[in-house]
């Protein structure tokens, strides 16, 4: 009764609903179980991070968010993934318009060999814009939006892979943010990169968070606290405790996410 | 202050690396330098000796030899044109045959096909080319011209006979039978280059374009083709090194006719066949000169199309950072 004589009230109170939940999610790759019954809400225009030692399955979940774990050979996927409620694992779903919508950029920046301007054009062009005035638009706005404009400017025929780690990174970010997707999935993005790329990146992302779901996987728990809302645990294959990032930081319910955060191992 | 000691502390060993020689360090430079310096010298003393061997024929012919479409054992005049011809035509039509077979089934063995079925595919396309090439010369002698003249070469003679390219008569061996066993010894060569080269493009590339959206033919066509360019450049290549110098099995279904002709349903004569062929009976100096300066002539242009395959690769792979 009482929701009902308080609508707008409940309304404004309530969270918006989630851009991707996961229920009861697992994976297997072979006989090795990779994810266990890992049940997740990631909310909209927020940045969440996923922690935990190596090989405890943050990537992995992250794969399953945009199926690239299916170019995974022997890789089995059990349970759902809901994207704005919508199926992910369903057979039906179209896998090449979820990777559009769901976009990744990787650990070790992997630009193509071609231009700067081909590797940020490579996405619309595969969705089918040719016109040239509409490229150059998408590409120099996705270059801003990356924040590598100014430094590629004059160069965009030229080799993308004469660009630094950094930029070469920033320059993925582009190439992602060219198709227009609705989430952002990160993997360690700045693993591989110098503290002054890294520090470029981090920036990038709160930039970003305005207008995309951001789901980054981290080593760095400096970044993790640093960047993110929300925080998750992962420990062997499960999530071990998911939560607001300034109380999983200071303030762990479980001891094994107390220890990872110390220090204490991985 | 630190780096300052390191460098020293680097100049000091180098000091003492230098002053002391040890005899198996020598003895086994002295082993290797020798090595490659057999290969070089080996290759100069081949071109030496055709050069040597050729002189008679080079000093009577002079540049006629490479431009006459003459060869007369009998009046002993000689000329080379119709077997570079012959070289030329069956080699880039082998080619042409063999690139886009070779691709397709390297592309299906690398991407398409399911893990069990590659080692099994890429097994039978491997034998192919352990068959020792007579074997492919009595095959293609015994079943595949016979078949060729029967259902291939009379109805294309009576259809398309006027077209230079088809003029009869359907004879059977012929360049179009030289073609075709070309074509399908190259083949396992440029696929499994080919292959090898496309299971080297970092799965990172394949996996930048799926996350942008891209179909798998999308990124085979536009990310893993492009990236492996300039193997499957070098693969094709390699290939056509072998369709050029091939002997045995050309010879045997080429028809061995020192003519040139437009048609491919005549018989012709490559630069391999003609040395392999009349070697044995070539009694007078002046025809074994001629034949051994075919040979220079297929040693030139075989160090040719390798030198263009380098500047080739060279040029693209330099191509490939600029863009």
């Amino acid at each position: 009764m009482t929701t009902v004589m308080f609508p707008r009230q409940e309304e404004a109170i309530a969270p918006p609903p989630p851009k991707i939940s996961t229920r009861n999610l697992n994976v297997y790759y072979g006989d090795f179980h990779a994810i266990k019954d890992v049940s997740l809400d990631i909310l909209p225009n927020h940045i969440t991070a996923l922690i935990g030692p190596s090989g405890c399955g943050k990537s992995t979940f992250l794969r399953c968010l945009n199926r690239m774990n299916d170019l995974i050979e022997g890789a089995r996927v059990e349970g759902s993934v809901l994207l704005d409620g919508q199926d992910v694992n369903d057979p039906r779903t179209d896998v090449v318009a979820l990777r559009r919508r769901v976009g990744m950029v990787f650990q070790r920046p992997n630009p193509f060999p071609m231009s700067i301007y081909d590797n940020v054009a490579y996405g619309p062009r595969i969705h089918g814009i040719r016109r040239r005035s509409v490229l150059n638009e998408i590409v120099e706005r996705s270059l801003r939006q990356a924040a590598l404009w100014d430094e590629v400017k004059d160069k965009l025929r030229q080799s993308a892979l004469a660009l630094s780690g950094g930029q070469q990174q920033r320059l993925c970010i582009a190439r992602v943010l060219a198709v227009e997707p609705e989430v952002l999935l990160m993997d360690e993005p700045a693993s591989a990169l110098d503290p002054t790329a890294t520090f470029r990146i981090e920036e990038l992302m709160q930039e970003l968070k305005s207008q995309y779901t951001i789901v980054i996987v981290t080593h760095n728990m400096q970044q993790a606290a640093r960047v993110s809302q929300y925080t998750g645990f992962f420990f062997k294959g499960e999530l071990y405790e998911f939560g607001e990032t300034a109380k999983i930081f200071t303030n762990p319910e479980k001891r094994e996410t107390e220890n990872y955060i110390r220090g204490r191992f991985g | 202050m630190g780096r300052a000691a390191d460098a020293s502390a680097g100049v000091q060993v180098r000091r003492r690396g230098e002053g002391v020689t040890f005899w198996s360090d020598r003895l086994f430079r002295t082993v290797v330098v020798t090595c490659a310096s057999v290969l070089g010298l080996l290759l100069l003393f081949f071109a030496y000796e055709l050069w040597q061997s050729s002189t008679l024929s080079v000093r009577t012919f002079g540049w006629q030899f490479w431009v006459s479409r003459e060869w007369d054992p009998v009046r002993e005049r000689f000329g080379a044109l119709p077997f570079i011809w012959g070289t030329l035509v069956t080699s880039i039509a082998a080619l042409v045959i063999a690139v886009p077979l070779s691709l397709g089934t390297a592309i299906f063995i690398a991407e398409v096909a399911p893990r069990w079925l590659r080692q099994p595919v890429s097994f039978v396309v491997e034998l192919l080319a352990a068959i020792p090439s007579v074997v492919y010369g009595l095959w293609g002698m015994f079943v595949m011209v016979p078949w060729l003249r029967e259902h291939v070469q009379k109805p294309l003679v009576e259809r398309f006979g006027h077209i230079p390219l088809f003029a009869g008569p359907a004879v059977g061996v012929s360049m179009m039978a030289a073609i075709l066993v070309l074509a399908v010894m190259i083949i396992p060569y440029i696929t499994a280059v080919s292959r090898e080269v496309i299971l080297a493009v970092p799965q990172a590339q394949r996996e930048a374009s799926y996350s942008l959206g891209a179909t798998k033919w999308e990124t085979i066509r536009r990310v893993v083709l492009r990236y492996a360019r300039v193997g499957i450049l070098g693969a094709v290549i390699l290939g056509y090194g072998r369709a050029v110098g091939e002997t045995m099995a050309v010879t045997m279904v080429i028809g061995n006719r020192p003519d040139m002709t437009l048609s491919l349903l005549q018989p012709g004569y490559t630069m391999a066949s003609v040395i392999a062929n009349e070697f044995t009976e070539a009694t007078s100096p002046l025809y074994l000169s001629a034949l051994t300066e075919i040979g220079l002539l297929l040693f030139a242009i075989t160090l040719l199309i390798n030198a263009l395959a380098r500047l080739l690769v060279w040029r693209v792979s330099r191509g490939e950072v600029r863009y």
